[in-house]
């Protein structure tokens, strides 16, 4: 390795320009993009769909599909062109000086080769014999934090978590410490506190090999805790790019502006204000633009913008923006009004829906699954209740039995106005049909394919009001209007439309029959950040107009504390927390929820003392003996949380947890981080 | 579309990359079904093979009028003549001409066979759409029951039944159609379990919808693409089942001018060096089948994703 | 593990009677009073009566069921009418030659398949692939008893190469037999390629296109490593079930074949029952069938879930 190349940087694309071919014709991904990462620096990708960032990273692996192809530009990893390679070389350069990590880890290793077959393979691949590959194998993956890695090598990937598939994902691409580490989602689909460790490890990893990241997200709150600098894509273009305490402080390009406004942070609710939103549509993928790129969408736009496409200025140091007005950008008009939904004017109301005592259990060959146990609370008219927790947390079936989907066990409450409803829905009147609605995370999933707009909804009026004809004809247009849904587009199909559209058309068909409580199940988790804001405005001025109750399920701290007026806290079927988001929001609060808040990066833009929860979630099949959050629980007491489950308690007034600790104890131990735990991740009947 | 996304999100998929914000096209209405057949249009295989359809069709349609001779005209003097000017393909045993029974012969078996497997995948719908969305005790015992049926091969089934009730075009298309069933309702139980999952039908559910309009007006259209597979493939079936049939002289009966019977009766004459009243009817059906067959695989690449 | 196997006889011991029920209530629905038949029609009516009493068709159908289950169970399936032997005597060589026949076609179609298919799957697009796909699509459509016209006519009758019959004579050595059920099973190995190949091919089509493959492809594995380590053992798996399947219509096409060729073999021995309204041939010689096939598949599906991971060890705990 000659000096040059010693210093040379990691990864270094010039004026990259990148197309596919689709039914015959030409269409630019990529539309010259031009960054470097330097030796051992991290730089993060920024940008929504069809932006083109995966083909960024594919691209620097000269892995495109078979109907792309590299138009101009060039690709230099380490010091070398790669475009210039032949086979050989670029296999040789896949082994020993680049990466990748992606999205879907189970599905990214071999269902049929052992774990530990598939990671020698690697150290095999650079010349190791049989022996040495398995031995620096077993080394690799206990460096990933894998407690007992003999056995994790014997086993299939269909056996092991998310989490643990990550690790070993990540154990095989250091494993010949390469120069490049490409990221491309790499915790989508992990729980929170399972994204925080691994996010923590290749932090770690990082350090200890001194290999450059390049890290391709949608989450910018993720690149603000991993990367050193950044660079946001949007239509195959680098638009801003630069140290990301810079550009987090001082955005200089209106997309930047726009998407930071878009996402709830600082702790903001809806009472505060309306969240901004990015006007137009995300250009399709491949589309002729003249110009600048964001021209279409830019408050800021003038003739120049759409004549001339700027160059990248430089706005400070290492900083550049591509955009002619770049020192106004923070100038940039609010696309949404600015003023917030009111507060509902009464508060002490009977309560719409109560439970109390729900549990659920399901019945599988050989072992029970406790999905719910002993949930109790009340919703109130016009409010949002938040409901928070990670998988196995029970979250849907305790929405599915509201509904009356799944039936709960014997002994389970759960009332509407004041009357018991009847487990199942078949059994409810169409008063009660009609007052509990839904609106899905997936809205390919939630319309029917082969219907029209008209047809979904009129059919949801026909059926849950009884409506017909003129009357019907009304209702569906004031419906749209309501969901700001073009009427003119009502004969459409569902595939003819956007992923914003098709929710909207979701959430009138959940608004038909006037209901007195929606559910959200992760409704916007499925759409760009851009996307996202509308519709939670929308939720939000539906609610304040319509005096609907919400039971707000979602993974997306912020989202949550920013729709929300109450927080419930799940773990493994059990309440853990519940009050006022703000109370739930700060200390003193359950452990849960403390190191749930933890993990998320830059939740609030406040520093939160780290903690990390060790091991993964238990299996709700075999919940864990007393308290069932003590085998994680960093503020364990003793024996006295393995032996008995605590209650719910009131702590503080409308405030509730189930924690052996009172709520003086708990504000005095959060001022500090926990001491850790032994690393081991202790079975449920263990105790450290 | 992003080559490197997945094509359309399965049921209750989280996919973070959403598809982009395309302002919809009012007029693009018909366009995913414009393309679906545009696709066919351009598939080569799918064009030989309606072509040759089409051909036997017109005969099929017009074979009296086309045909040289009465297919049913016997001439003892001339039997067994080999192919000449006077008859291109010769004259069988009784003397008749075997091109005219060939072109005639297409009529019984392109009535037979389509009323069957239309037949069949009525009711192998509605089994496949109870089983497939009721599952439990329903599917236990109604898949046990095909399960049993599907042991037996179709020929032998067919056989049997056949035997039992006798020989007719009528016996046939009830047989045939029986026995195809039990393997339509095991495609269509699939493509239902898969669907049963989206969340419209959650979502039907919650307005307490009939059993029956979820089932029929739900479900039933986003499966019509795997149903409309299966038929064209269960038509080529068909009809290989049935000249089968009448070659073991089950099917359709002589003196009619099927193929099939026509080997069946000529068969023995092979080793006497009478080749033509047996290879050009075998033609026929080789052709015809493959010509459906390849059609069959037209529609499935064109409709794979319903 | 134990348990799945189990679990699985017991349910293909259950699929197994019903069938034997189905084939009872089958073969009674065949017209022709038994002992009239044997008789002829101008037998005098009480001595029908009498023939039948000995044979016992005039009992109930539960017991004449009863009878010929419990027979059949212990190798006792009556007495054939046609051909006035004991049923078992008939099945027995016929069980023996059509297995040879099946054989013989299986141990070509399988290995010609499978690398025709993942051949064809690796040229996915291109003329190899459209040759292999259209032509296995053809050949399989085609009716046997076509191909046996055909390939008669050109390899015995005009090339003279092979046997018109499949039938070797007696006492032939094992290249003699062979060559006498070559053309036989040629016409099933038609047939059946088009099928498996198809598996095949879909198969490593949807391997290729996995996330794993393209993780072997990032690590730097050369391309004939990744198809022959990675792809390969996941592409296979469901060919296998396919396979399996393939029996019943390899069985069908025994009726066939074995007619034609004029082959003493199960096929025909059905077809002769049929013909003949041999009830007690007809009867068991159909139950063996069924059993051959469910044994075949239970075989396949044990076979699958001992090749396939995540069913030999259970999900994620």
């Amino acid at each position: 390795m000659t000096t040059a190349t010693a210093t040379a940087p990691a990864l270094e694309l010039s004026d990259l320009e990148v197309a596919y071919r689709v039914r015959g014709v030409w269409r630019p991904v990529l539309r010259g993009i031009s960054f470097s990462i330097a030796q051992g620096e991290s730089y993060g990708l920024v940008g929504e769909s069809g932006c083109g960032k995966s083909t960024a990273a594919f691209a620097a692996l000269r892995f495109l599909a078979r109907n792309g192809r590299v138009m101009n530009g060039s690709i230099h990893v380490g010091g070398e062109d790669l475009l210039a390679m032949d086979e050989t070389g670029v296999r040789r350069l896949r082994t020993t000086k680049t990466a990748m990590v992606y999205q879907n880890p189970t599905s990214a290793l071999n269902p049929s080769i052992r774990i530990g077959d598939q990671v020698a393979e690697v150290f095999a691949i650079a010349g190791a014999g049989e022996k040495e590959a398995t031995e620096r194998a077993h080394e690799m993956l206990r460096k990933v934090q894998i407690a007992d890695p003999a056995s994790v090598m014997q086993r299939y990937p269909h056996q092991l978590s998310g989490g643990m598939n990550q690790r070993v994902v990540i154990a095989m691409a250091l494993a010949n410490d390469p120069t490049l580490l490409i990221l491309d989602e790499p915790t989508t689909g992990l729980d929170a506190t399972v994204e925080a460790e691994v996010l923590d490890l290749v932090a770690a990893l990082r350090a200890e090999f001194d290999t450059s990241l390049l890290f391709i997200t949608h989450n910018l709150e993720v690149v603000a805790k991993m990367c050193d600098r950044l660079g946001v894509l949007y239509a195959g273009r680098i638009v801003e790019e630069g140290p990301v305490r810079e550009v987090f402080d001082n955005p200089r390009h209106p997309y930047t502006v726009g998407l930071f406004r878009c996402i709830p942070r600082g702790g903001i609710r809806k009472y505060d204000q309306q969240l901004d939103t990015i006007p137009g549509f995300l250009p399709q993928l491949g589309a002729e633009l003249e110009g600048c790129v964001f021209t279409d969408r830019c408050g800021l736009a003038q003739d120049v913008c759409r004549q001339q496409e700027p160059p990248l200025y430089e706005v400070g140091e290492g900083h550049r923006s591509r955009c002619h007005f770049h020192e106004r950008a923070h100038e940039l008009p609010r696309a949404t009004a600015a003023e917030a939904v009111k507060r509902p004017s009464t508060e002490a109301e009977d309560p719409v829906v109560r439970t109390e005592g729900i549990r659920k259990t399901f019945h599988q060959e050989g072992h029970d699954i406790h999905a719910l146990a002993d949930i109790s609370f009340a919703l109130k008219p016009g409010e949002t209740l938040g409901l928070v927790g990670e998988s196995g947390s029970g979250k849907t079936t305790l929405a599915r039995t509201l509904l009356g989907l799944t039936a709960p066990d014997e002994g389970s409450v759960v009332e509407l106005d004041g009357r018991q409803l009847a487990p199942g829905i078949r059994k409810r009147d169409r008063e009660q049909v009609r007052a509990l609605q839904i609106v899905f995370q997936n809205p390919d999933s939630a319309l029917n394919r082969r219907f029209s707009i008209h047809r979904i909804i009129a059919r949801a009026l026909t059926l849950l009001r009884g409506d017909r004809g003129e009357e019907l004809e009304n209702r569906l247009r004031d419906l749209a209007h309501s969901v700001r849904f073009d009427v003119r587009l009502i004969q459409a199909r569902p595939a003819q439309l956007s992923g914003g559209l098709k929710q909207r058309v979701a959430i009138a068909r959940a608004f038909a029959g006037d209901p007195r409580v929606v559910v959200c199940d992760e409704p916007t988790s499925a759409l760009d950040v851009s996307v996202q804001a509308a519709i939670l405005n929308l939720l939000a001025e539906l609610q304040a107009n319509e005096g609907v109750a919400y039971l707000f399920i979602s993974h997306d701290l912020g989202v949550v504390r920013y729709l929300s007026d109450r927080i419930a806290v799940l773990y493994l079927g059990r309440l853990m927390e519940f009050g006022e988001a703000d109370e739930v929001y700060n200390a003193p609060q359950h452990p849960y929820t403390e190191a749930l808040l933890s993990s998320v990066p830059g939740a609030e833009g406040e520093e939160r003392p780290r903690i990390r929860l060790q091991g993964d979630i238990p299996s709700a099949a075999d919940p864990p003996s007393g308290c069932v959050f003590h085998t994680r629980c960093p503020r364990y007491i003793g024996d006295i949380c393995r032996d008995q489950e605590p209650e719910l308690k009131e702590v503080e007034p409308g405030h509730f947890w189930r924690c052996h600790y009172s709520a003086e104890e708990l504000r005095e131990l959060q001022k500090t981080a926990p001491p850790g735990r032994p690393a081991a991740a202790p079975a449920p009947e263990d105790e450290p | 579309m992003d080559p490197q996304q997945p094509a359309g999100a399965g049921p209750g998929t989280a996919t973070v990359t959403a598809p982009p914000e395309i302002p919809a096209r009012a007029d693009e209405a018909r366009q995913a079904r414009r393309e679906q057949f545009r696709l066919l249009w351009r598939s080569k295989t799918f064009i030989a093979g309606a072509l040759i359809l089409g051909f036997w069709v017109i005969c099929a349609i017009f074979g009296e009028v086309i045909a040289p001779d009465d297919p049913f005209a016997t001439d003892p003097l001339n039997d067994l003549a080999a192919p000449s000017g006077d008859h291109w393909f010769g004259t069988d045993r009784l003397g008749r001409d075997v091109l005219s029974r060939v072109i005639v012969g297409a009529q019984d078996i392109l009535i037979v066979a389509p009323l069957a497997t239309l037949l069949g995948t009525a009711l192998g719908t509605v089994l496949g759409l109870l089983t497939g969305y009721f599952r439990g005790a329903v599917d236990d015992v109604l898949s046990r029951i095909i399960d049993a049926f599907l042991a037996l091969p179709v020929i032998i089934v067919g056989l049997m039944a056949i035997v039992a009730l006798g020989p007719s075009n009528v016996t046939v298309i009830f047989v045939i159609g029986l026995v195809f069933a039990p393997v339509i309702a095991r495609t269509v139980r699939a493509a239902v379990l898969t669907e049963r999952e989206f969340e419209y039908v959650a979502a039907a559910r919650l307005r307490n919808e009939h059993t029956a309009y979820i089932m029929f007006a739900e479900i039933l259209p986003n499966v019509s693409g795997p149903i409309l597979v299966e038929f064209t493939v269960r038509l080529g079936y068909a009809i290989f089942t049935i000249a089968t049939l009448s070659f073991l002289g089950l099917g359709i009966q002589p003196p009619a001018p099927d193929w099939g019977v026509q080997i069946f009766e000529q068969y023995g004459l092979i080793s006497g060096g009478y080749w033509w009243p047996v290879l050009f009817p075998a033609l026929a059906i080789a052709s015809l089948v493959v010509a459906v067959n390849l059609m069959a695989d037209g529609v499935t690449q064109a409709f794979e994703r319903g | 593990m134990a348990r799945f196997i189990a679990k699985r006889v017991l349910l293909g011991l259950i699929t197994l009677w019903l069938l034997s029920v189905l084939i009872f209530l089958l073969a009674q629905v065949l017209p022709g009073d038994v002992g009239r038949r044997i008789l002829g029609p101008f037998a005098d009516q009480k001595a029908v009566d009498a023939l039948n009493h000995e044979l016992g068709t005039d009992r109930s159908l539960l017991a004449q069921y009863g009878d010929w289950i419990g027979g059949f169970v212990t190798g006792d399936m009556g007495e054939s009418l046609a051909f006035r032997r004991p049923v078992d005597d008939v099945i027995g060589p016929a069980l023996v030659n059509s297995a040879k026949l099946a054989l013989l076609a299986f141990v070509i179609v399988v290995p010609l398949a499978i690398v025709g298919g993942v051949y064809a799957a690796l040229k996915e697009g291109r003329p190899a692939d459209r040759v292999i796909s259209v032509g296995g699509i053809s050949a399989t459509a085609i009716p046997e008893f076509v191909w046996a016209v055909v390939l008669i006519l050109v390899f015995a009758l005009t090339l003279d190469l092979l046997p018109v019959t499949a039938q070797a004579p007696p006492e032939s050595g094992f290249f003699t037999q062979l060559k006498y059920l070559l053309l036989p099973a040629l016409c099933l190995v038609f047939v059946l390629f088009g099928y498996i190949s198809r598996m095949a091919r879909a198969g490593t089509i949807e391997s290729l296109d996995s996330d794993y493959t393209r993780t072997a492809i990032i690590k730097g594995l050369p391309r004939r490593t990744v198809i022959r380590r990675h792809v390969l053992r996941n592409s296979l798996l469901p060919t296998i079930a396919v396979v399996a399947t393939q029996i019943g219509y390899l069985i069908g096409g025994l009726v066939v074949i074995e007619v034609i060729f004029n082959y003493n073999g199960i096929g025909q021995a059905l077809f002769d029952g049929l013909q003949q309204k041999d009830f007690p041939l007809l009867q068991s010689t159909v139950l063996i069938v069924g059993i051959v096939y469910l044994v075949a598949t239970l075989l396949a599906d044990i076979l699958y879930s001992l090749l396939n991971p995540r069913l030999r060890l259970g999900a994620a705990e």
